[in-house]
């Protein structure tokens, strides 16, 4: 037990030193995790996805419209319980740095379809008789500091014109990974005015959310939608909401690929950090070791006492990083907002963070132990630092 | 002062290892930095690139980028009337209306998808972009189910190489050219003839129109002129302005995201340059008794402890930045969130970059340097000589 002692002392020798490579290390683990968050925040719709649910969008691509009365063709299609539609809007409001989705929906089914946005129900009775009405996300309102019964005014990019809303509801999501900075409006409320303004543009919608009573299903039930309107003007392409997601995240594909080898660069830099340390840590102590192996001290006492020391090392550092995640967490939180819908630490995230700083504290004592091994007691002895 | 750098310069390999480890902690420092601007560098550069001095771009107004712009035909043939455009040899206004429409496909090598942009031209496209060259193959021919494909396009997408036939809008087309554009945007588009695409994606309409003016001055008059005529609801922009304005989301989202992790990254580094340099004093405490007991200053002591630091992380960062160049070489491909649409281009360096990633290296080793050389300066004479 008394080896425990010892390698708690060294750790203390040097206090400054010690400080520094605990906080060095604990930088670049709160690096990685923070890293490693934001990579999961990409796939976070993904995540959210629900098995159940399918998305048929134009086939060309989704910048182009289907017609609103494919909602009904779809919704006879075998096994579909339920059919809604959202359309993305694509509107500025105030500068274009203030970005957010905002989509516009049926009002009478989307909630239904979409049981993770939750909304009090007097607001949801609002949303239904105000047409200009807008449910928004929690993250969203307090973003900009909208509450219920703000007017807001966006200005359309897809859509031309200035289009004025009020905020009837706020939402927030049933679980950790629900997107809550949407910005939801009801679709009757944009066709009316296309109708006026642009008929040729009126009875389109951007996607159809389709539910369907068996998960199971889903590839079989897409190839059964597209069917349906294959060699028509309007093809679709139909996938689960999981694919449909994971497209946008492969769009992307080369930052996620940049960020994922960055995350591996920063467990490099631990690594410098804590190796650079142990190495003089050991190069002062080779006489000392020396003198420990002529009182009788064996091999795996030596060996014992430097891994202990390196490990020791690491899991404060590991520990520090962990801790440092959630401030910081919350900064990047706040300066990419705009850029994520939802940005929470996975535990694995921890986990991985916590093993990769314990297998850095090995590596490193490799090295220094090899060296106080193969340095021989008489030439320990002989130096005089 | 010379005496003071060969002294710091040589200490610096006085303990080969733990500076090295330094060294290469810095270096990978900077190697991010730079990758970082030099991303978002080469991003910017690509659209700027894109755009031509001498033209303007008109689009519906407050739509901000092709995709969402839509324009009747009629608004087409006021905007393509005036004054401040310039003229083919037969009199007709170089000016191009074009229909631009996004088509998923499916990348080479991979099963992912991204958005390719299709751009329906008029003949005036490579007119009003003397850039646009084909380099294999030939133009479609007009009334045809042919296009020609931008070089980024044919070697990233599937079916989407010379002769190949890649199919949208429930018709297949074949690929029967392949043009470069400088290494520009234009590249990561399929062209096809705006009479054969506008009808088979049921859009009669113009995206945008591209006008080759007179003189780079007349753009002002035209943009007045554009903007107030009460027939028209459009945003005129000089086309490099437009495209520049089109890099502005991915960018900003590169920029946050690099610097968030280059200063994350540097406090590590500054930690690592300092452990180094602690030792660096601790092992050289006599050494500095001798030196102040010879008389040198404390002022000196500082000095050449400083300086030693910052020389370590400039070596670093010079390594960072070689490192760095190497990424020239990388192609990248990605959605640019402007416009929905995949964008090749590749990392481009700047001496702006580089001085600034050396500037960075330098400051790493000033933090990281300054408290060390400061318990140096502080050693008593005479304590630190007596230290055995």
């Amino acid at each position: 037990m008394r080896i425990f002692k010892l390698i708690f002392k060294n750790t203390g020798r040097h206090k400054l030193r010690t400080f520094l490579t605990i906080l060095g290390m604990g930088i670049a683990v709160m690096a990685f995790t923070v890293i490693r968050t934001t990579i999961d925040a990409w796939y976070a719709g993904a995540e959210a996805a629900s098995p159940d649910r399918l998305v048929t969008r134009h086939a060309v691509s989704l910048t182009f419209f289907l017609p609103l009365s494919y909602a009904d063709r779809i919704a006879r299609v075998e096994g579909v319980e339920q059919v809604s539609h959202a359309s993305w809007f694509g509107g500025v409001y105030v500068d274009p740095k203030n970005f957010f989705a905002q989509f516009a929906i049926d009002h009478k089914s989307y909630l239904d379809m979409y049981p993770e946005f939750l909304v009090p129900e007097d607001q949801r009775q609002r949303f239904n008789q105000e047409r200009n009405g807008a449910i928004v996300g929690r993250r969203l309102a307090d973003r900009f500091g909208w509450s219920v019964g703000d007017p807001i005014r966006l200005a359309g990019t897809i859509f031309p014109g200035d289009w004025d809303f009020v905020i009837v509801g706020i939402y927030t999501g049933a679980k950790e990974n629900t997107d809550e900075s949407a910005f939801f409006f009801r679709w009757d409320y944009l066709d009316e005015r296309l109708r006026r303004e642009a008929p040729i543009r009126s009875g389109y919608v951007g996607t159809f959310a389709v539910q369907i009573s068996d998960p199971e299903r889903s590839a079989e039930m897409s190839q059964a939608i597209d069917r349906e309107f294959r060699n028509s003007t309007y093809e679709t392409k139909t996938e689960t909401e999981e694919a449909f997601n994971l497209s946008f995240v492969s769009m992307a594909n080369s930052i996620v690929l940049g960020l994922k080898l960055i995350s591996f660069m920063v467990v490099g830099i631990i690594m410098l950090v804590l190796g650079n340390t142990m190495a003089m840590t050991a190069r002062e102590r080779i006489s000392e070791y020396a003198v420990m192996k002529t009182l009788g001290f064996r091999t795996y006492h030596i060996v014992g006492l430097i891994f202990g020391e390196s490990l020791v090392i690491a899991a404060l550092g590991g520990a520090a990083g962990i801790l440092l995640t959630w401030p910081i967490g919350n900064l990047v939180k706040t300066a990419l907002g705009a850029f994520f819908p939802t940005f929470a630490t996975n535990p694995l995230t921890l986990v991985m963070a916590g093993v990769a700083a314990m297998v850095v504290g090995l590596l490193a004592a490799i090295f220094p132990t090899l060296k106080a091994l193969n340095t021989p007691i008489v030439e320990g002895l002989r130096i005089v630092d | 002062m010379r005496l003071l750098m060969a002294y710091s310069w040589r200490n610096v390999f006085a303990r080969r290892l733990t500076s090295l480890l330094t060294i290469f902690g810095i270096a990978l420092v900077v190697f991010v930095f730079c990758a970082v601007l030099m991303l978002s560098n080469g991003l910017r550069q690509t659209l700027v690139d894109t755009g031509n001095d001498n033209n303007a771009v008109v689009i519906r107004r407050s739509a901000q980028t092709e995709i969402s712009s839509i324009m009747y035909r009629n608004d087409g043939n006021v905007v393509k009337a005036d004054p401040a455009i310039a003229t083919a040899p037969d009199g007709s206004p170089l000016a191009s209306g074009e229909l631009m429409v996004l088509i998923t496909k499916t990348k080479r090598g991979s099963d992912k998808t991204s958005n390719v942009p299709v751009r329906g031209v008029s003949d005036k496209a490579i007119a009003v972009r003397p850039n646009v060259a084909i380099v294999e193959g030939r133009m479609w021919r007009p009334g045809s189910s042919e296009v020609i494909a931008g070089a980024k396009v044919a070697r990233g997408f599937q079916n989407a190489g010379l002769g190949e036939k890649v199919r949208f809008a429930s018709r297949d087309w074949t690929v029967v050219g392949i043009f470069e554009a400088d290494g520009s945007g234009f590249e990561s588009e399929i062209w096809g003839d705006y009479d054969q695409l506008a009808p088979a994606f049921e859009r009669p309409i113009y995206s945008s129109i591209t006008a080759r003016l007179k003189s780079p001055e007349a753009f002002a008059a035209m943009k007045a002129r554009l903007e107030n005529d009460p027939r028209l609801t459009v945003d005129v922009k000089r086309e490099k302005q437009y495209y520049y304005e089109q890099s502005s989301f991915t960018t900003t989202y590169i920029n946050i995201l690099g610097m968030v992790i280059s200063i994350i990254f540097s406090m590590g580094a500054i930690v690592g340059a300092m452990i180094t340099m602690y030792a660096s004093v601790a092992g050289r405490t006599k050494e500095i008794g001798t030196l102040r007991a010879l008389g040198f200053s404390r002022l000196t002591i500082l000095s050449a402890f400083l300086v030693e630091s910052v020389l370590m992380a400039l070596v670093g960062g010079a390594i960072g930045v070689f490192g760095a160049s190497f990424l020239r070489f990388a192609e990248i491909s990605t959605t640019n969130w402007d416009t929905f649409a995949e964008l090749a281009f590749s990392f481009e360096t700047s001496p702006q970059i580089i001085g600034s990633a050396l500037v960075f290296a330098a400051v790493m080793g000033v933090v990281g340097g300054f408290l060390p050389a400061v318990q140096a300066s502080r050693l008593s004479v005479l304590a630190a000589l007596r230290t055995k």
